[in-house]
């Protein structure tokens, strides 16, 4: 057949570069951001921005190269963490990084790989390769941000949406009981469990600079406010107000199990570092398990 | 909270000031830099930056210490403080502590 | 006592599964996800088996999504991958190789096809999901898909779908079928220094200069994996040629072109056919896969009734060889015998470049292959 195609628009370098604005570099963080991707796409008040800083401040602090690091993410709000890092990054299919990165970190072992991702991208499509993963105890970093809701699809009800709350796809209330995410990482077999908020930030950064330093499952959950696509809805207010609620309302209860750290809608939230247990990864018993036997017997 | 004369050790303790740096166009108005500066150093600007918002601007006579929670906790890596200098504590800084605490006391009980 | 184990030199007495698994190490893959699915279980029992022997590693995942994408990390981590399976988890890597596409990932996807749809026949052969190879994931992008016909096919063209992967930097899709991947034959493994090893291209450019996405001559951009100091940002989202996700219709434009020309301007590289007797024939038998085993068969026999007919076999299903088919039909051949063990569906690309020749499809819906008598009587039918 024959073709009657337009004309393409050339690349023209200086398109993109016109975005590298003249702030990039100011901020001591900035070594670890792309240029003229700052300001980034998230909400106003919105809680990623602080994981994102939290993130490289614990990378620094743990004085990773940043070469020898790779994020893998998924799809929705977390996921877009991926484009805004000046590092390896892979933003995959939907709930689909955790393979991905088990993959990579299978060719390249020597390098620290990360996921970042959402609670829904995470722990409902993405649900199987999360338990496998953990159940495998690959050496893997898993930061789950869990708003409760889809954001980037407008605010639909997820797998850790509470009972009652309202979501564009729950106009009369939740009816589905919520995943307790920190209770089936660990119940997987992860070995180090932690929840923090947004406005836990300072033992965020330095949960992930203890990750950064262990070999196995690691999973941090950090709940942050989605003013946009939760907060509204339910009459949580703004962001400010969201972390004035995280501040007030928190406890921080290390070493518990994590079956008992049930959040309640409006009322408490358990914050802390559950769990932190020291188990060969799957490459470890690989080797000594497999690798080991291949040429005697 | 009220002080009643200056700590003995006043000359011995070394505070640090630290001097904030704003990135003004990326600032998006989150508000929690204002909010949670544990010496309330901070308020939104009566100016707009490129994006409509008001980004922080140090209050008068407030001294910033360089504790450095704005900066983790701002999402948008907007601000961040680096020590200009150090100096002993003195009466002006109980007078300061003072006022924070008042404030915290009369939000806890508003 | 290490011995070399990465490539078995010599004659073997293999099925088709286990020589496309001898294939792929001999290649140097030195990765392999996969989930178990009769009939390319064999192939990850043997990977499983064979990799540890060459330092590789083998992971059974808990399902083909994950499989597929595991299959992309690997490679993105620098180590040459693949995966096998059938139709079901064929339909289920779907989505990951549209994004091994779209990322431009050196990878083999191995299809042992069986009857279909669904579940269908788990033990017996199908050639059903031929057009799923070409069009199985959303969007617009090129596909090379090779059909072995015998085992000693399956060693060697795992071993051309590794090279045309990481030339191209797509996911190559080795195309056969539960008939070709169980049959024992002989199989001769050359000496390790004669078997093609090819690497995906590396950038030479600084990682400030260089543009990750941005095709030269032709269309293939280098490849910087993970940990090499480039920082790359691959997403399957639309993206410029620095990585960056740009979400506008001229961005679209230029690299879904690029994604499909890359392969459809080098059909001549990578085409592959067999001839026989095309040269004064009257009608052609085009096949692949298991039924071109029996084509040949019959057409031997046709010729022995003193029909003047052709075989002409694909051995790259895709991109389909439309120029060759083209110019048999425009010299005259009566007509074209498509013998497929599905309802039509190479038959239909036969008939699109057939410039109004006749099509004769020898459908079998699949569980049996055709027997030479049946492609007989299509042919003297049409002669």
């Amino acid at each position: 057949m024959r073709y009657k195609l337009v004309e393409l628009e050339p690349f023209r370098r200086e398109e993109t570069q016109v975005k590298i604005d003249e702030t990039h570099g100011l901020h001591p963080d900035d070594r670890y951001l792309k240029p003229g991707r700052i300001p980034h796409i998230w909400c106003p008040g919105c809680g990623l921005g602080i994981v994102l800083s939290a993130f490289v401040k614990g990378m620094d602090s743990a004085e990773i190269p940043i070469d020898n690091c790779a994020v893998v993410s998924g799809i929705g709000c977390t996921g877009r963490v991926a484009g805004y890092l000046n590092m390896d990054t892979y933003h995959t299919t939907h709930g689909r990084a955790i393979p991905f990165a088990t993959g990579l970190k299978l060719a390249k072992p020597e390098m620290e790989v990360a996921v970042f991702s959402g609670d829904g991208d995470l722990f409902a499509i993405g649900g199987n390769h999360l338990i496998h993963a953990a159940r495998r105890n690959m050496d893997l970093l898993v930061v789950c941000v869990n708003n409760f809701n889809y954001g980037m699809t407008g605010g639909q009800s997820g797998p850790t949406t509470h009972m009652t709350a309202r979501t564009v796809t729950t106009p009369y209330g939740n009816c589905e009981y919520p995943f307790n995410l920190t209770h089936l990482a660990y119940a997987s077999g992860a070995i180090y469990v932690a929840r923090w908020t947004s406005f836990h930030a300072r033992y965020l950064i330095e949960s992930i600079r203890k990750c950064f330093s262990k070999k196995g499952f690691k999973f941090i959950e950090v709940i942050t406010p989605c003013p946009t696509g939760y907060g509204r809805p339910n009459r949580l207010g703004t962001g400010l107000e969201q972390m004035k609620f995280y501040r007030d309302n928190s406890e921080i209860r290390n070493n518990i199990n994590p079956m008992e750290s049930d959040m309640g809608f409006r009322g408490p939230i358990v914050v802390g570092e559950f769990v932190n247990e020291e188990k060969p990864t799957f490459l470890d018993r690989y080797k000594e398990d497999v690798l080991s036997k291949v040429f005697s017997g | 909270m009220k002080f009643w004369r200056l700590p003995l050790d006043a000359d011995e303790q070394i505070i640090p000031v630290g001097e904030l740096f704003i990135i003004v166009d990326r600032c998006k108005g989150c508000d929690f830099c204002i909010e949670f500066c544990p010496n309330k150093v901070l308020e939104a600007s009566p100016e707009f930056n490129k994006k409509g918002y008001h980004p922080p601007v140090i209050k008068q006579n407030h001294e910033c210490n360089n504790c450095g929670l704005c900066e983790i906790i701002c999402p948008e890596f907007a601000i961040y403080s680096k020590v200009k200098e150090k100096r002993c504590f003195t009466e002006i800084d109980l007078l300061r502590y003072e006022e924070i605490f008042s404030d915290e006391e009369k939000g806890e009980q508003g | 006592m290490s011995k070399d184990r990465e490539v078995l030199t010599g004659e073997h007495f293999l099925n088709g599964d286990d020589a496309c698994a001898e294939g792929a190490i001999a290649a140097g893959c030195r990765f392999f996800a996969g989930y178990p699915i009769t009939p390319a279980t064999e192939i990850a029992e043997r990977m499983a088996k064979r990799l540890p022997e060459v330092s590789g590693v083998y992971i059974q995942m808990e399902d083909e999504i994950a499989s597929m994408a595991a299959v992309l990390g690997a490679s993105w981590g620098g180590t040459k991958s693949m995966t096998a399976t059938s139709g079901p988890g064929f339909s289920l890597m779907m989505e990951n190789i549209g994004l091994g596409m779209m990322m431009e990932t050196p990878c083999v996807v191995v299809n042992i096809m069986r009857g279909g749809p669904s579940t269908g026949l788990p033990t017996l052969v199908g050639q059903g999901d031929v057009m799923q190879a070409r069009w199985g994931s959303h969007g617009d992008y090129g596909v090379i898909a090779l059909s072995p016909s015998s085992p000693q096919e399956s060693f060697d063209m795992t071993i051309q779908a590794f090279s045309l992967s990481e030339k191209y930097r797509i996911p190559v899709i080795v195309l056969s079928d539960e008939l070709t991947g169980h049959m024992y034959e002989r199989v001769v493994i050359p000496e390790k220094k004669e078997v093609p090893r090819i690497r995906r291209k590396k950038p030479r450019k600084s990682p400030s200069e260089h543009l990750p996405f941005l095709g030269g001559e032709d269309m293939v951009p280098p490849m910087a994996c993970a940990g090499e100091g480039y920082r790359l940002h691959v997403t399957g989202l639309t993206h410029d040629e620095m990585g960056y996700p740009v979400i506008t219709a001229a961005a679209q434009e230029r690299l879904v072109r690029r994604l499909c020309d890359k392969i459809r301007k080098h059909t001549s590289e990578i085409i592959r056919i067999e001839e026989e007797g095309t040269e004064d024939a009257e009608i052609v038998v085009v096949a692949y896969g298991c039924s071109a085993r029996t084509a040949r068969e019959s057409v031997e026999i046709a010729r022995g009734n003193g029909v003047r007919v052709g075989f002409l076999r694909l051995c790259t299903v895709w991109p389909f060889p439309e120029e060759r088919i083209r110019e048999l039909a425009a010299r005259g051949v009566k007509g074209f015998v498509v013998p497929e063990v599905n309802y039509g569906q190479i038959a239909g690309e036969v008939e699109r470049c057939a410039g109004g020749r006749d099509v004769l499809m020898v459908g079998l819906m699949g569980g049996a292959v055709h027997t030479p008598d049946l492609i007989v009587e299509a042919i003297e039918e049409m002669a």
